[in-house]
């Protein structure tokens, strides 16, 4: 069937405006703030902060996180201190960062003797594919640290609160 | 109120290390999303967790944004004797919400 001419002006018109909406959301994506996330030195001045200058060791700790987290949302996240748990040789401290969320801060627990076994699970969020840092501070003073690698598919936090 | 669920034993063996589970739920709003309107929404989480066995503290963990909703916590202790587990969150504005267990040690 042929068409007339007012209906063919009619379905250019629609055609001109789906173009003009597709590329202002094409603008609009463009304008979209970027993914805050905070900087290796804001992490380093946290643990200056708790731990002073002490040096901090490789082992001990060890991070479990799903090698890919298909919702940054709520990430499976496991961390175990090699520790007799007693008296006198025990876990006091664990902290944990996440280096690429906008507030690299996720958790810090406190656990002693009576704990029998230092062993945490909790779920947390990632702003993007990232590694989670874990530091456990032993009652001797010393400091052990452990770093988990996990690729995000759908990340956590996506505007930055300063925009 | 918050609805909590604890996932605890409730006998144990003297000396026996224990695995405790607690789950509060709370929407841990982040402070870093926008609503529809473009307008932040503020931050809204739960900052403390404490763990008391027969009123001692045995575990405390303090929470940020990057804990997800609804957090859930597990840990260990050590069952030492028969009492109460009274799990203990605390909000941004300090109002708290908790839940006790029975343990029976023999």
């Amino acid at each position: 069937m042929k068409k007339t001419a007012t209906e063919n002006s009619r379905y250019d018109l629609i055609d001109r405006r789906t173009l003009i909406k597709g590329s202002a959301a094409a603008v609009g994506l463009l304008l979209l703030p970027q993914v805050s996330h905070a900087l290796p030195e804001d992490v380093e001045a946290e643990i200056a902060e708790l731990f002073d200058t002490r040096e901090i060791q490789q082992g001990k700790v060890t991070v479990t996180v799903p090698p890919i987290s298909e919702n940054g949302y709520s990430v499976p996240f496991a961390v175990d201190v090699e520790s007799p748990m007693t008296e006198e040789d025990h876990v006091v401290r664990i902290v944990v960062f996440a280096e690429e969320n906008p507030q690299p801060n996720v958790a810090r627990f406190e656990l002693g003797p009576r704990a029998g076994k230092a062993s945490i699970k909790t779920r947390i969020r990632m702003g993007g594919t990232q590694r989670i840092r874990a530091i456990a501070e032993m009652n001797d003073g010393s400091l052990w640290t452990s770093y988990a690698f996990s690729i995000v598919t759908l990340a956590a936090c996506v505007f930055d609160p300063g925009t | 109120m918050s609805t909590i669920r604890i996932a605890a034993p409730t006998i144990a063996n003297k000396g026996e290390v224990i695995e405790l589970k607690a789950m509060i739920q709370h929407e841990m709003e982040t402070g870093y999303r926008r609503d529809r309107f473009g307008k932040e929404i503020t931050r809204d989480i739960l900052k403390y967790f404490e763990c008391f066995y027969n009123g001692e503290s045995v575990f405390k963990a303090e929470f940020f944004a990057a804990i997800a909703a609804n957090p859930f916590l597990s840990f260990f202790t050590t069952a030492t004797e028969s009492g109460t587990l009274e799990f203990r969150w605390i909000d941004q504005n300090g109002v708290a919400s908790s839940q006790s267990v029975e343990l029976e040690v023999s």
